[in-house]
């Protein structure tokens, strides 16, 4: 809501400068948002009217005009097409100064000498009108400042309105608040009623009565659809924000402004009576101000006639019959409709009018005759006509109820921690229009029509609250009795994870949680994604299943922009499944590329590979303290290169993924190198052992290193689970500490070398023992993967 | 005889510290004291040598070889030290290193910026005993709208450009619905926070599709909206170190009543004016306000019974006046620039 200062200060003058009032609104809920001058800076342009005009001797599009001032007669140079004898328009003459500091001086214009220039509203900035000169009122008093006589010195405050206060979406409203936080004096205004000149009436009916319980119409006859809109009325629309568009619409735009009662002029002559106020029937259609057509539904109020409907009520004119440059006859609508029969619907149909604005948070139900009458009057000022009563349809049980609100002194002070004085609120209630009437416990509130938001007591505390001042009232410093927080040890926390990353070299990536589906299917072509049902783009259009898609792309721009070593991870959930059986897993996972370390002086150059990622993703599981219950099982994943990649699991239980990009995704994406990738679940590194002692044994150990040789197929990491298994309770640690092929080694087979540390509680374990332990290990070796002593 | 002896001695004496001096290492010194001491060493030799000297003689002649071989075997002592420390000093010299090198290894990466204000913003409210509590993120419009008292059709809604799936369920468009679930799920009395992600259909210089929230919520019996500007007051403090000027400004949500803006004075300019503050000398940085009745009706709590407050934050507004970012979609560009600037 635009609220020209200066129109405000008509009704509601409070002591307080420009400032002051921005700031009393704002810390009362009326958040000004904006302060602006209602016209940009300009100076020395004047009320000017030409009194001849003959053409220049040198152009055909220029004239010469010459123009009274106040002083001697002036000649001045101009292009416009409306410049003709009797017009008062603006001066700016020799000296005087343009918005954008342009300067304007005498001068000569192909041969003629011009004294200064008459001036466009877009010149002036006043509007982007640039067609010809701003045409002002004939009785504005010649060669007197133009700013002082369109009062132009005036402020424009922008106040954001939240949607529960509809009532400030007209100047009464606003007026009404700054006299409820200032105090100063308000008297609503009370339009007289206008005489009726006849008794001619179009009858209207009430088919929805809950849905629109009041409607009044009045005929005017004999307008002049010709008539100028005058200066004054367009100023204001202008410093409003509304463009102006013919006298009578103009009109009516300047009474919601006014009053916030939405107004519709139809033409009398296309209106086939009687007026229906009813919900569509289906099939129809309606052909809207804007030109578009639209299907009409079944829950959408209309106004209708004879034909069908006219216009979607409270929310925007037919075309059909709508005012135009013949319209003579006009037939004036002003009518409450209930907030949830307009809600949604302007917005159905790609909509957002004036109307549907106010109607759906509540206009005034009783503000619909005022208006009426104030618009009757304008129109008679400004287009002429002679009016019909104002006759009204209602249905007085339909209208909204306002039931009395209690208002505790005890709630009051419960829920501000404040202790008021009654008659400070009493009065508060005053001004805010409602008739509080004492009770023992406080007060009885009677809500005033115009406030669709007091309904309990609640909004009567705010009230009180703001008009008081939130900054006023009490602040208590936290106070409460502390409990000891529980410290789950079993649960490692999202920070520790991320610290784990972190501390080896990981940066944390944040991306959005839709993907572009064409990367999600190329990566993953079976996973069940959830699209949206109204994406952005094509390319945010589905629900990610795996962080994979986010972390590749930012991959891929970091690449693009010269980093060759990249290490990120990320943290958030993936959503796999159907919307009736979705899983919102919390995730991790992360990519790696480029060269293991940063670039340094005594360090081998070496591209990441799988091993140093699984060695991240082992240094995670670590953190769980169950590092046993963990497996890297060989498994093939769509993204990943089936030669490297690992499905990890945790008791069995698959619970992420662990490999090397797969090369024809890599080509695809651009992306240099072979990225790493893994993924898990966060609960499965998220759930964590408690540490259990076990004694440390006082005998020595042994180590014994085996090497076998197996079949290349043969995955080391079962080999040596095999082997920890046959050893028994005296292994104390086993270890893989090489892997060899080539020379000694047949082809198709690998060397694997373990060395065994044994040990025992009890004693010391001799050389017979060592070697019936080896012995078993060779033997299930043998047993269970072909293995065959190396050397033997 | 006895002159003979002593002559043989001094001159054996004399000999072996010339060897004991010319010895230029460790092992060369210990030639040296084989030579003179060992067994079959000179002096050694002498000793043994004594049987042939009259009685008398035996004993001057005994203490006058065994002084030699102490004072040789001092001079060695003393020699094995100096060569020691040499070598030392040689090895310490050869082993000089340029300690302005960089150290070796791996480098450390970082949170990203948005993760580390969230995390003290927990910290901070954690020192209030404000537990973390969480929701989905895939809503459904009961909890995201209809139990925080906006119905279908509320002008409220249309604040929140709303991500749908199907008719009721969405992404959830604030950390508000976890108000309900805390309130469902714990009954009262509660005092959590609900860090999250959250999401709006909305993409500009300003707007992110997907944000960042943290929601806090506490009930309990007699809690004022004096309690509630005193928390986050102390909580604007404690998150930008130092004692701010905040201000509360009455303003809508569905959910609360009544409900606040909250203004702190602009961290960039200290309240005197500038672009970041649009001149006005304050930064919106906070919604709050006491739960509304309705909310807790939905929840089957008695408003009569249990009062609260309720309050929620953008993280990527904070993170941005706390470290000065002043473009939005930094934060989801994934840089390593931008992400290196925060370790």
């Amino acid at each position: 809501m635009r609220v020209s200062e200066q129109w405000l200060r008509e009704w509601v003058d409070p002591q307080l400068s420009t400032a002051e009032l921005a700031e009393a609104l704002t810390m009362a809920g009326l958040e000004v948002d904006a302060v602006e001058p209602a016209a940009p800076p300009f100076h020395g342009v004047v009320v000017g009217e030409i009194e001849a005009c003959r053409p220049h001797p040198e152009a055909d599009q220029l004239q010469v005009c010459r123009v009274r001032a106040g002083g001697e007669p002036l000649e001045v140079v101009c292009g416009a097409p409306n410049a003709r004898p009797g017009l008062r328009a603006p001066l700016a003459g020799d000296g005087a100064e343009l918005p954008g500091g342009q300067r304007v001086s005498a001068t000569e214009l192909r041969g003629v000498r011009s004294a200064g220039m008459l001036c466009s509203a877009a010149e002036l900035g006043l509007d982007e009108d640039a067609a010809g000169l701003l045409e002002l009122p004939g009785d504005l008093p010649l060669g007197a400042d133009l700013r002082a006589a369109l009062d132009l010195d005036d402020t424009v405050l922008e106040i954001e309105l939240t949607p529960n206060r509809a009532d400030c979406l007209g100047m009464v409203g606003v007026a009404r608040d700054v006299a409820a936080i200032t105090g100063a004096a308000f008297t609503p205004p009370q339009p007289p009623a206008v005489p009726p000149a006849g008794d001619e009436t179009v009858p209207v009916e009430l088919h929805a009565p809950t849905d629109g319980p009041r409607y009044c119409g009045r005929v005017i006859r004999g307008v002049d659809p010709q008539a100028p809109s005058p200066l004054w009325l367009r100023e204001r629309l202008r410093r409003a924000g509304i463009r102006s568009v013919s006298a009578l619409v103009d009109i009516t735009n300047y009474v919601l402004l006014e009053h916030g009662q939405p107004l519709h002029a139809f033409d009398l002559a296309r209106l086939a009576p009687p007026i229906a106020v009813r919900h569509a029937a289906s099939g129809e259609a309606l052909t809207l101000l804007g030109g578009e057509r639209i299907e009409l539904d079944s829950d959408v109020l209309v106004i209708a006639d004879r034909s069908g409907p006219v216009a979607l009520a409270g929310i925007m004119g037919g075309a059909e019959t709508a005012v135009g440059e013949a319209t003579t006859d006009v037939f004036l609508e002003s009518a409450f409709f209930a907030p949830a029969a307009i809600a949604g619907r302007a917005r159905r149909y790609g909509l957002h009018t004036d109307a549907s604005h106010r109607y759906e948070r509540g206009v005034d139900f009783e503000a619909a005759r005022r208006a009426s009458e104030r618009a009757t009057a304008l129109i008679l000022e400004i287009c002429g006509g002679t009016p019909g009563p104002l006759a009204e349809a209602v249905e007085p049980s339909a209208l909204p109820e306002r039931p009395a609100v209690e208002l505790r002194r005890r709630r009051l002070e419960g829920l501000l921690g404040w202790t008021p004085n009654g008659e400070q609120v009493a009065a508060m209630l005053e001004r805010l229009g409602t008739r509080p009437e004492a009770t023992a416990e406080g007060w009885r509130v009677q809500p005033p029509s115009w406030r669709f938001d007091l309904e309990r007591e609640v909004d009567l505390v705010e009230e009180v609250a703001r008009l008081y001042g939130y900054d006023a009232l009490p602040e208590r410093p936290l106070e409460a009795p502390l409990h000891v927080a529980a410290a789950p040890e079993r649960q490692l926390g999202e920070d520790a994870l991320r610290a784990t990353l972190v501390e080896r070299g990981y940066f944390e990536a944040i991306t959005y949680a839709f993907v572009d589906p064409q990367l999600q299917r190329r990566l993953d072509p079976e996973a069940e994604a959830l699209p949206l049902a109204n994406p952005l783009s094509a390319e945010l259009a589905e629900m990610r299943t795996s962080l994979w898609p986010g972390l590749l792309t930012a991959l891929q721009h970091n690449q693009h922009r010269q980093h060759e070593r990249v290490r990120l991870f990320e943290h958030g959930c993936v959503f796999r499944g159907s919307l009736d059986r979705l899983a919102q897993t919390p995730t991790l996972a992360g990519v790696c590329a480029g060269p293991l370390l940063p670039e340094q002086w005594d360090a081998p150059r070496r591209a990441v590979d799988f091993f140093d990622a699984k060695a991240d993703v082992e240094a995670l599981i670590e953190r769980t303290g169950a590092g046993e219950a963990f497996r890297f099982r060989a498994a093939e994943h769509p993204a990943l290169h089936p030669g490297q990649s690992a499905r990890i699991e945790r008791d069995g239980r698959p619970v992420g993924w662990l490999g090397t990009l797969h090369p024809e995704h890599a080509k695809a994406l651009e992306l240099d190198g072979a990225p790493v990738l893994f993924e898990l679940e966060q609960a499965a590194v998220g759930a964590a052992a408690l540490p259990a002692f076990t004694p440390i044994s006082r005998y020595p150990s042994i180590r014994r290193d085996l090497a076998v040789l197996v079949d290349e197929a043969v995955a080391a990491g079962e080999l040596l689970s095999a082997a920890r298994e046959a050893a028994g309770a005296t292994l104390a640690d086993a270890r893989l500490f090489d892997v060899y092929r080539g020379k000694g080694v047949p082809e198709g087979a690998k060397s694997v070398a373990m060395g065994l540390i044994l040990q025992d509680y009890s004693r010391t374990l001799t050389d017979q023992d060592v070697d019936d332990v080896l012995k078993g290990v060779v033997a299930c070796l043998e047993e269970r993967f072909g293995a065959s002593m190396r050397g033997e | 005889m006895a002159a003979d002896y002593q002559d043989e001695l001094n001159a054996l004496a004399e000999e072996a510290e010339a060897a004991v001096a010319a010895a230029s290492d460790l092992a060369a010194l210990d030639g040296v004291r084989v030579a003179y001491l060992g067994k079959k060493g000179k002096l050694t030799a002498l000793l043994k040598g004594l049987g042939q000297l009259p009685a008398e003689q035996r004993p001057e002649a005994g203490a006058a070889i065994n002084a030699a071989k102490e004072r040789l075997a001092e001079r060695l002592e003393a020699r094995r030290a100096e060569l020691e420390r040499a070598e030392l000093e040689q090895r310490l010299a050869a082993e000089r290193i340029d300690v302005t090198l960089p150290g070796r290894g791996q480098a450390r990466g970082a949170r990203h910026p948005v993760t580390r204000t969230l995390e003290r913003i927990a910290a901070i409210f954690a020192g209030a005993g404000f537990q973390s509590a969480d929701g989905p993120e895939v809503e459904d419009d009961r909890h995201n709208f209809e139990a925080l008292n906006i119905p279908a059709h509320h002008p409220a809604r249309a604040m929140h450009d709303t991500f749908y799936f199907d008719a009721t369920r969405l992404l959830r468009t604030h950390t508000s619905p976890v108000q309900i679930r805390v309130m469902e799920r714990d009954g009262v009395p509660i005092r959590v926070i609900a860090p999250g992600r959250v999401y709006r259909c909305d993409s500009d210089l300003t707007h992110t599709p997907m944000f960042h929230q943290v929601e806090g919520l506490l009930v309990d019996r007699q809690v004022s909206l004096a309690d509630l500007k005193g928390v986050l007051h102390e909580f604007l403090n404690a998150f930008f170190e130092r004692p701010v000027a905040v201000r509360f400004r009455p303003s809508y949500f569905p959910f609360t009543e009544p409900s606040a803006e909250v203004d702190v004075e602009c961290v960039i300019c200290g309240g005197e004016g500038c672009r970041v503050c649009k001149q006005s000398g304050w930064l919106e940085v906070l919604g709050c306000g006491m739960v509304h009745p309705a909310v807790f009706e939905h929840a089957g709590i008695d408003p009569e019974q249990w009062s609260g407050y309720a309050f929620g934050m953008g993280v990527e507004r904070l993170a941005m006046l706390r470290y000065g970012v002043d473009d939005l979609r930094l934060f989801f560009d994934n840089d390593l620039r931008f992400l290196g600037q925060f370790r």
